[in-house]
């Protein structure tokens, strides 16, 4: 463990990554602190500069406060992140896990569902879930978990094609486990690392996708999201550019420092890479 | 005057490893016409020596102190570009692997006819190439010219090296263990060529490998290294028959040697048999032309109670598939394998359960054999508690496995990257243990480990094999384990047992050409290695 956090050290922009996520973390559990009341509430003249009237991010066309907005609505997209990117791993993994240990029909069977899912745009896809069972937080999550489990199946094949044949699951097999306790217990364990690293950069693109389907207004509309509110400002863009600005920079932050941590996570992971990388 | 003479070479390696050098004030000549062999276990330094030479030392490893005089020029003084001229020219080297040593995408004659004009010799390729390919025997060197490298068995490959580093007459050759990927008959073939060479052409041979056998096979002079140092030095015979230094005594020592001993038939009841057994492998999809390899077909044998046999042959014989036909993680087409009086073929996954427990398997790479992720404890318990063993008995008998395989029981709660080669294999043999098989299949168990480590391995499976009264099913390529360990051998050629029988009879009175071909392949196999169990 701690020689895993002395490889991830290595990594400066990792490091950083990490320090704004958990900023921003921090921000989303202190929102009620910081800015008691519901983010919907008016506090102030609309179309206030920041700056002005004590808004620190100026305020919104019904006059409510941007930074509220943007604090309660971290608290959204990173659980919509994380809830989402579970989902699509529950998916990936079970199918991926079934597609590389069987292999022959199974393996057909489900690659080609996968590709099935994987020419359909994923974007358009999510909108038309979202518009069939109407806009809600749990639609949302669904529609964004549905189109982003292929690429965690395919990784996952991937894998538990190579180990599969490993020495070491074939002893499991002479040991007469069932298959469902070598998957558990032998392959997936040593197939983590990829999933790990996957997984951190799904959430960052489930919080762009959840961001990108707020702004055309397929959010749940009882929520304050980032989206929404970079979707409320579009309009007014040159009369109050920081309606829209601010937000866009929260989740440009936050999906950079998603990213950074995923490459971190990536190098410390593969000890072998990252030892070449900081060699060279 | 000598051809090569490395005079207290020193290479530092870099800080945090096991030892401050990689070698230490090594010196040795290398005179023309002379094959040294440099012998030493993994990571004893020797191919550190041999890239030093070549001056292709990464930058992590410098040289410290030392000269490497080379006919009357120091190496180590040269410019990377006067060096470049020299290697290939007159200082060339063939590599361990020659599966990776060929640009697969570039046909044979062209990467020949590429070292030659590298160093302004392209002049007469079109000649010079074919003649090249016949000087290291290779039949039909026109046609073997316009192959690419995967056209070509292991064994050709490496003479395809052979003739490029040959190219330009060098006066020098390194040849870094060229014959350890290959097979017995490949190896001797390879060994002859360079005897020849070196004889014919007055090339020097600085020759590495791990293998006292290829050692009495071509030496002229031999230097034993440990731990980076040179311990012992001098005339092949004098090395191998009389050696001075403990080291070289333990290595010696640890030479299975050829002569197997006379062994009581084993007369008990037949506990496994192996009949009609068929394994093809199907290659192709639903397009195009599919190609069949008939891994096993026509390999019957039985096994008796107590008894250990020994299946030898070469890479691709079929003898891996085979034993995992019996412990079905190979499944074969057709075929009876009768355990106990019950055909285990037909038997569902369920089935086959309780059989598990009875046939045990030991694999061949300790690396890849123990899961990384596991406690070497929680391996060894695992196969009991999934049988219904209580945990907590299951873990104090994988102590006591522990001890019964030489490992103290410090190692049930460390992970196997923690343990040496020859420790993961003994951690191997106690979850195969574990379980209390009556059989026990043994795939190349020894195969990816030092001499020594070897002799350690095999003494352990002889002891417990006694003790518990193990049937063994023993699968081998080294003729000379097999002779070592084995009541009986079947020596199985291109999927088919071609000859069966006790093993002395076997070595002594080989029926089968492809036997006796194999026989006369081991290297060494007019040495016998000294006794020095009185003497030591």
């Amino acid at each position: 463990m701690r020689d895993f956090w002395r490889r991830y050290r290595r990594n400066k922009g990792a490091v950083l990554g990490l320090v704004i996520l958990f900023l921003v973390i921090l921000m989303a559990i202190l929102a009620p602190v910081l800015f008691p009341g519901s983010p919907w509430d008016m506090v102030s003249a609309p179309f206030m500069p920041p700056g002005e009237m004590g808004l620190l991010l100026g305020s919104d066309s019904l006059g409510r406060d941007v930074a509220a907005g943007i604090a309660h609505g971290a608290r959204i997209s990173l659980l919509v992140g994380a809830v989402s990117t579970l989902a699509a791993l529950l998916i990936g993994v079970t199918l991926g896990a079934v597609a590389g240990y069987l292999g022959g029909f199974a393996d057909d069977a489900v690659m080609r569902f996968t590709e099935f899912f994987q020419t359909i745009p994923s974007f358009v896809l999510a909108i038309l879930l979202v518009a069939i069972f109407n806009p809600s937080i749990s639609s949302v999550v669904f529609a964004i978990a549905v189109v982003s489990w292929p690429p965690v199946a395919r990784v996952v094949r991937a894998e538990f094609l190579s180990l599969r044949s490993r020495e070491f699951v074939q002893a499991a097999e002479v040991l007469g486990k069932s298959r469902l306790s070598i998957v558990l217990t032998d392959i997936l364990p040593n197939a983590l690392s990829p999933i790990v690293v996957l997984a951190s950069l799904m959430v960052a693109t489930a919080i762009l996708l959840e961001s990108a389907l707020s702004f055309l207004g397929l959010g749940d509309p009882n929520l304050m999201t980032w989206g929404f509110l970079i979707g409320a400002g579009r309009s007014v863009i040159r009369l109050a550019w920081w309606m829209s600005v601010f937000p866009g920079i929260a989740i440009f932050l936050t999906v950079l420092a998603l990213n950074l941590v995923g490459e971190g996570l990536s190098d410390a992971l593969n000890p072998r890479l990252a030892r070449q990388r900081g060699a060279a | 005057m000598s051809l090569l003479s490395v005079e207290n070479l020193t290479v530092a390696l870099p800080p945090g490893g096991d030892r401050p050098h990689a070698v230490e004030d090594i010196t040795l000549t290398v005179d023309p016409g002379e094959i040294l062999c440099v012998v030493g276990e993994s990571g004893s330094g020797k191919s550190i020596t041999a890239n030093a030479v070549m001056g292709l030392l990464p930058r992590s490893l410098p040289v410290k102190t030392g000269r490497i005089r080379f006919e009357g020029q120091d190496l180590l003084d040269l410019t990377p570009e006067a060096m470049r001229r020299l290697r290939g020219a007159r200082l060339a080297m063939i590599f361990q692997e020659p599966m990776t040593a060929l640009n697969p995408l570039m046909r044979v004659g062209d990467q020949i006819a590429e070292a030659l004009r590298v160093h302004g010799a392209g002049g007469d390729v079109a000649r010079r190439v074919p003649e090249l390919l016949a000087a290291v025997n290779l039949p039909d060197p026109a046609a073997i010219a316009k192959s690419h490298p995967f056209r070509l068995s292991g064994g050709q490959r490496q003479r395809v090296m052979i003739a490029m580093a040959l190219a330009l007459e060098p006066s020098l050759l390194i040849a870094d263990e060229p014959t350890t990927a290959l097979d017995v008959t490949a190896q001797m073939q390879i060994l002859r060529l360079v005897r020849e060479i070196q004889s014919r052409r007055g090339t020097g041979v600085l020759f590495i490998t791990h293998d006292f056998g290829v050692v009495a096979e071509i030496a002229d002079r031999v230097a034993v290294m440990q731990q980076g140092r040179i311990v012992e030095q001098g005339p092949a015979q004098t090395v191998l028959n009389r050696p001075q230094h403990p080291y070289t005594r333990s290595l010696i020592a640890a030479v299975p040697h050829g002569a197997p001993p006379e062994r009581p038939a084993a007369g008990g009841e037949t506990i496994l048999r192996v009949a009609n057994v068929v394994k093809t492998y199907r290659r192709g999809g639903w397009f195009g032309t599919s190609a069949t390899v008939r891994a096993v077909h026509d390999a019957d044998f039985t096994l008796a109670k107590g008894e250990t046999l020994g299946v030898v042959g070469e890479s691709g014989s079929g003898k891996s598939t085979l034993a995992r036909c019996v412990v079905r993680l190979v499944e074969p087409e057709t075929g009876e394998i009768t355990f106990n009086g019950t055909n285990l073929r037909p038997l569902s996954r369920a089935a086959w359960k309780p059989y598990r427990q009875r046939i045990q398997m030991v694999f061949q790479d300790p690396y890849a054999s123990l899961n990384p992720r596991r406690k070497v404890g929680e391996t060894i318990a695992e196969g009991p508690i999934t049988h219904g063993v209580p945990r907590e008995v299951a873990l104090d008998r994988a102590r006591e496995l522990l001890r019964l395989v030489q490992l103290d029981a410090g190692a049930m709660d460390r992970y196997p990257h923690e343990f040496s080669g020859g420790q993961r294999q003994r951690i191997g043999i106690a979850r195969a243990l574990a379980m209390e098989p009556e059989l026990l299949i043994a795939d190349e168990p020894v195969s990816a480990l030092d001499v020594s480590v070897q002799a350690q391995v095999l003494a352990l499976l002889a002891e417990i094999r006694q003790r518990l009264g193990l049937t063994m099913l023993f699968i081998t390529h080294d003729l000379r384990v097999a002779a070592q360990v084995c009541d009986r051998i079947a020596v199985m050629q291109r999927g088919a047992i071609v000859e069966q029988g006790p093993t002395a009879q076997v070595f002594s009175s080989p029926q089968h050409p492809y036997t006796q071909q194999l026989l006369d392949s081991i290297p060494g196999r007019g040495w016998t290695p000294p006794d020095l169990s009185q003497a030591a």
